[in-house]
């Protein structure tokens, strides 16, 4: 199928889409579990969240993954970036979420490059969603993926973030938005200092400390860990394309969220 | 009963062969040239819009001369091999050298067994860590593969125009001396001036995707 031998040239390969691709050839990952079977003890990613500010959105996550009341991983990578102006963050079954967003990855620089123009974050936004509509016979079974997407309409001209849920329903949140065991509690606080003018710099400020807030109740979020060096992973998006918040700004607000958290 | 005429295989190859040549040779021809931060790729291409040349994979890029919609299949099928494999494995599993072979298998067995062979030429170009590992080959419209280093050319005119590059080209050109080289190249084999470029780089400090069309602002400044 792979390797030396090519892929037929004709028909029945589909048009632009790499999951429709995958599909035609048999190679799409088979997401399947034995009806009655309750697959358990698998890393479940916790909280990730995004925000919108005046050039754009900042997209951040914990580092942490449980399984049950236990620490499964300490430095996992919730929020990657899906194209030159576009994040997704991922919350539930670690495993899934991971495949899923690499999956999202290549669709979107496949249709990139076979058609010569970028999706509309729109179309990106629609096509994850149908991506996790695809999980929900998986999801009924305990295996839930519930992500978030966050990009920079080069249409619009502004940040713009849309949350999910296990049915594939998709929603465009005004301000901010949050996914995750933590969502609630960094939602709320949030709430009370989100304000729509906040610039680049407050906004990376304000999730990190959103980030704190949730790990102060819930178990299963993990703050910064400023002993190890676990910073939350912030991404900011605007004009110019997604990219990582630098290691030095995301410390000083974990020290300072941390702090004012005591 | 009618018996179908006899003809010697050479005789069908041959006339297959002039048949496809002489497909290739009504196209416009397209340069690769490496320089020192990757490699240069540059067609004579009139239209805007209908690109010859593509972005295929991290550090990979496709080019091609001939019938419009053979290699624009060509190109689809190279980008989607691509993907295939660096999802199934890794990114650094995606090779010039796999998908080239590919291809030049591909190539000859429609030219052995289609009716109509296609009127194509294709290049694959990848750009290395290092100058001096870039990689640029050749497909012919019969699946012949040729390995090229330094400069490379495709179409109907591109035995002139590689003579032509070979004069110029050194190892360690800047982007702008490998573009006049290219521009000089067309000029001296089409023996006219071009109706518009289009222009792309592999560049290696562009990032994981290598692959950068050159606007019509950074061509006129240079040409």
């Amino acid at each position: 199928m792979i390797g030396p031998t090519p892929i037929p040239l004709g028909e029945p390969v589909p048009g632009s889409s790499f999951v429709g691709l995958l599909d035609s050839l048999g190679l799409a990952p088979r997401w399947e579990v034995p009806p009655g079977a309750t697959p358990a003890g698998l890393p479940e990613g916790t909280t990730v969240l995004a925000l919108r500010h005046e050039e754009g959105v900042v997209m951040a996550g914990d580092r942490q993954a449980t399984e049950g009341h236990l620490v499964a991983h300490r430095y996992i990578q919730k929020v990657f970036p899906a194209d030159r102006f576009s994040a997704v963050a991922i919350a539930g079954t670690a495993g899934l979420a991971m495949e899923l967003v690499r999956l999202f990855q290549v669709e979107l620089e496949h249709y990139e490059k076979i058609e010569g123009t970028r999706l509309s974050l729109e179309g990106k936004a629609n096509f994850l969603a149908r991506l996790v509509r695809g999980q929900l016979p998986m999801a009924m079974q305990g295996l839930v993926v519930v992500p978030m997407f966050a990009g920079y309409d080069e249409t619009d001209r502004r940040g713009r973030l849309f949350t999910f849920d296990v049915v594939g329903g998709r929603y465009e949140e005004r301000d901010y938005g949050s996914t995750g065991s933590g969502a609630r509690l960094a939602k709320s606080y949030l709430r009370s200092v989100y304000r729509p003018d906040v610039d680049r710099v407050r906004a990376v400020e304000l999730a990190v400390a959103a980030l704190v807030a949730a790990s102060e109740e819930d178990t299963a979020t993990g703050g910064p860990d400023l002993r190890r060096g676990i910073l939350p992973n912030v991404y900011s998006i605007d004009a110019q394309g997604v990219h990582e918040v630098d290691e030095a700004e995301v410390r000083a607000a974990a020290e300072r969220a941390v702090e004012e958290a005591l | 009963m009618t018996v179908p005429f006899y003809v010697a295989p050479e005789q069908l190859v041959r006339d297959k062969a002039e048949f496809a040549r002489k497909g290739i040779a009504r196209g416009r021809s397209i340069v690769a040239i490496e320089y020192d931060r990757g490699v240069l790729l540059l067609a004579e291409n009139p239209s805007r819009v209908l690109h010859k040349i593509s972005e295929v994979y991290d550090r990979i890029a496709f080019a091609g001369v001939g019938k419009y919609n053979e290699f624009e299949t060509l190109r689809k099928a190279v980008i989607r091999q691509a993907d295939i494999t660096g999802y199934m494995y890794a990114r650094g599993d995606v090779t010039a050298m796999g998908l080239a072979t590919a291809f030049s298998q591909t190539l000859g067995h429609i030219f052995i067994h289609e009716l109509k062979p296609f009127e194509v030429e294709i290049l694959i170009a990848e750009v290395g860590e290092r100058p001096g590992e870039n990689k640029l080959f050749k497909i012919s419209y019969d699946g012949t593969l040729y390995d090229q280093q330094g400069v490379a050319a495709i179409g109907g005119k591109s035995e002139e125009l590689e003579r032509a590059l070979r004069d110029g080209f050194s190892e360690g050109l800047g982007l702008d001396q490998a573009i006049r080289l290219g521009v000089e190249a067309f000029r001296t084999a089409e023996g006219r001036e071009s109706e518009g470029w289009e222009a792309a780089v592999l560049d290696r400090t562009n990032g994981r995707r290598a692959f950068r069309r050159l606007t019509d602002e950074e061509l006129r400044s240079v040409v």
